[in-house]
């Protein structure tokens, strides 16, 4: 097949297009520059965007003996990714960039144009299993999963995808890295948000939004206890930070509920009140087979890296709905609840929807 | 492979690739005082008189340095830094909007850090620029001029400037012209004494010599403040140890390719007229950039509506057909292209371009290669540009 490797100039995704090419597979390798001006995270940042990067990426495919292109894609990521970033935050929201990347850039604008270019699929470094059955399975590594921020593409999506990872871990695919000759090898992997390029996400988010000062309420007594400098700054299941006026009538920590925009409420109690056992969800995506007509049991996660939950789940066109055998906290309205069948083989991504609360 | 990027870089001449080596594998400094550096000498003072013989220059005149970007660079800020400490209200740039970057940026540096001010050259929708307008330039704002700059010919379109009648401009005015003539020479007569210039850039790597080898002519009567300070090599205003066989082959290269001009000219200006014809026939709707007479012999420039360059370029890549889209920023983006947008070109017809470029060693078989991939190319790179969302 011709295929495009995505390649971000780290280890995986490096790793990723030599295993293409080990395939049979024509591979050309791309590096997005998703920046609007690379200059901005020349230095400190180890996301996505930085002329490093693009530099790395384009060693690894001269190493692997493939054509490298840099594509322009910042303008769409700008847009998609960090307009809708702020724009979720804004409404009270959690948003997870990544998977947005995932849904709009890399397997939407990246992959619709590799396909009017000709080429058959997409190939990524991402640490998640697709087999030749077509179901996106959890990593080997489940430390390094990726399959939540995946559990968003559609069938169309995945049927233009490549995951060569998803049988390694990432101890394996540095250690392949070095003996294939690539320098990313033992490149520190990343973990911030790629375009806040200091880590400090409230200060992105306060240079963007402004100051919009309110009110701290508490759930128990409607009290207000504190006040606060934008609503944004706050996620559900929060803790720290909170700097309340009066310590709560019952003496217990307090921590963020909700958020509220239309009144610029933050809303806070005590721990057990964060527990949900009900959640509701929208815009469902259904790949690991047909949709079921009726309540079915799996587990769900409902964040990055969060705990699985065993869960009754029923969806149809227009959401989804989880009972939640135990309650769970900090459930956080915009992020992707994921709904996976327990498999040996590797769990298999059943569906998955972006959380209404 | 159909190699159509003579414009970015051309294969060594055979001549001066033995010339190099043969002068590499000798020992000597050409300061030094021993047999081995008069040796060294001796090659680089042939050399000079070689380059100067072909250009109309005096041997004197010839200040080798490590290319087009040096030389360009030295000829900008080094006479706009004589010329100032000269005469303080020197403080002014005059530049056109379609040069290459090493004029554009050593320009742009003066403004922002030495206080330069500047005018800038328009150009017409063929990528010429009007003596008049540097006439009008100069006498509005003579006294005050540092230097003018001014590229022979054009890197992306093709385009040769009228340039002795500017330079006669410059002249009347009493002030110094360069030109960057890196494109120019091999393609196009070249005579440094004749064209009433005071500074001209020539590089090795685009007319078979090696890269990283060039020079700036340099008028005995124009001051040049140096960039590199140290040995005080090429008459003080450029420093460091004299690469003896990059010069060699540089010499070889610029002499072979200045006499066999006429006839180079004449073979490659129709393989060239051939592509574009046969580019005609095969995408109709393409639209031929530069001037249409006063072009480089080997250059072809087109814009493909609907289509983006690098889409283009990565189609026929893969085909084993190397051309340009035009440059890219440090990370590797395709940018729309300066010198199409000040020729008048809008966005998307700027990043719509590219560049097919021949030279010594290009054949038929390179445009049968181009012509027999194109339509593909093109109707594969409407697809995917009809997706983009607009900018």
């Amino acid at each position: 097949m011709r295929v495009l490797a995505a390649m971000s100039g780290g280890v995986d995704s490096a790793v990723a297009a030599a295993r293409a090419v080990a395939a049979g597979h024509e591979v050309t390798g791309v590096h997005l520059a998703l920046a609007r001006n690379p200059q901005t995270y020349r230095t400190g940042a180890r996301g996505c965007c930085t002329l490093e990067d693009s530099r790395d990426a384009r060693r690894a495919a001269d190493v692997l003996g493939i054509p490298f292109y840099v594509w322009d894609m910042a303008d769409r990521f700008h847009d998609d990714v960090v307009d809708d970033f702020v724009a979720e935050y804004a409404a009270g929201r959690t948003p997870n960039p990544c998977l947005r990347c995932n849904e709009k850039i890399k397997f939407a604008a990246v992959l619709d144009r590799a396909v009017a270019l000709g080429f058959d699929a997409v190939v990524t470094g991402h640490h998640a299993r697709l087999g030749p059955d077509g179901l996106l399975r959890r990593s080997v590594d489940a430390a390094k999963d990726q399959s939540y921020v995946l559990a968003v593409l559609t069938r169309a999506q995945l049927d233009r995808s490549i995951f060569p990872l998803g049988d390694s871990t990432k101890a394996e695919v540095r250690a392949e890295a070095a003996r294939r000759g690539l320098a990313v090898a033992d490149k520190p992997d990343s973990h911030d948000i790629c375009f806040i390029a200091d880590g400090d996400t409230r200060g992105f988010l306060a240079q963007r939004l402004g100051e919009a000062p309110g009110e701290v309420v508490d759930a128990l007594t409607g009290a207000v206890v504190g006040s606060h400098s934008g609503a944004y700054q706050y996620t559900v299941g929060q803790r720290r930070g909170l700097h309340l006026d009066r310590p709560a009538a019952d003496g217990r920590p307090r921590y963020v509920l909700s958020i509220t925009p239309t009144t610029n409420t933050v809303t806070v109690g005590p721990a057990e009140a964060l527990e949900v056992s009900s959640v509701r969800a929208t815009r469902p995506v259904w790949t690991g087979g047909p949709r079921p007509d009726g309540p079915i049991e799996c587990e769900v996660q409902l964040r990055a890296h969060g705990d699985v939950v065993p869960a009754t789940v029923t969806v149809d066109a227009d959401g989804l709905h989880a009972s939640l055998r135990r309650p769970v906290r900090g459930v956080a309205a915009g992020q992707a609840i994921v709904a996976y069948r327990p498999d040996p083989a590797g769990d298999v991504v059943l569906g998955s929807a972006t959380i209404a609360v | 492979m159909a190699y159509l990027d003579h414009a970015a870089t051309t294969p060594m001449l055979d001549e001066a690739l033995e010339a190099y080596v043969a002068t590499a594998r000798e020992v000597g400094n050409a300061s030094s005082l021993h047999a081995a550096g008069r040796r060294a000498r001796r090659r680089v003072e042939e050399s000079r008189e070689r380059v100067a013989a072909v250009l109309g220059a005096r041997p004197s005149e010839v200040i080798f340095t490590g290319g087009g970007t040096e030389s360009d660079n030295l000829a900008v800020k080094g006479i706009f830094w004589a010329r100032r400490a000269a005469r303080a209200e020197r403080v002014r740039v005059v530049s056109s909007a379609v040069e290459h970057h090493a004029v554009l940026d050593a320009v742009d540096w003066l403004v922002d850090h030495e206080g330069a001010q500047v005018g800038w050259l328009p150009v017409d929708g063929a990528g010429r620029l009007r003596p008049q307008r540097l006439d009008a330039e100069l006498a509005e704002h003579g006294d005050r001029v540092a230097v003018v700059t001014a590229m022979w010919a054009n890197n992306e379109v093709g385009t040769v400037q009228p340039v002795a009648e500017l330079a006669a401009v410059a002249a009347a005015h009493g002030v110094p012209f360069h030109t960057d003539a890196i494109q120019a020479v091999g393609q196009v007569p070249v005579d440094f004494a004749a064209s009433g210039v005071s500074a001209l850039t020539v590089t090795g790597h685009k007319l078979g010599g090696p890269a990283g080898v060039g020079a700036l002519l340099l008028a005995r009567d124009v001051a040049a403040t140096p960039l590199l300070h140290g040995g005080g090599q090429e008459r003080d205003v450029r420093s460091g140890t004299l690469d003896a066989a990059g010069i060699v082959a540089f010499a070889v290269a610029v002499e072979t390719a200045v006499k066999g001009q006429q006839e180079y000219a004449a073979r490659v200006a129709a393989l060239r007229d051939e592509l574009v014809e046969r580019v005609r026939q095969a995408v109709p709707e393409v639209v031929f950039n530069g001037d249409p007479t006063d072009r480089l012999p080997g250059n072809a420039h087109f814009s493909f509506p609907g289509c983006e360059g690098d889409a283009l370029l990565l189609l026929l890549d893969a085909q084993g057909i190397a051309c340009s889209t035009g440059s890219a920023c440090s990370a590797g983006v395709a940018q729309p292209s300066h010198v199409l947008l000040a020729m008048g070109a809008d966005d998307d017809r700027a990043r719509s371009s590219l560049r097919f470029t021949l030279g010594h060693t290009s054949t038929g078989a390179d445009v049968d290669a181009l012509i027999a991939a194109l339509p593909a190319a093109v109707e594969r790179a409407r697809r995917a540009a009809a997706l983009r969302t607009p900018r």
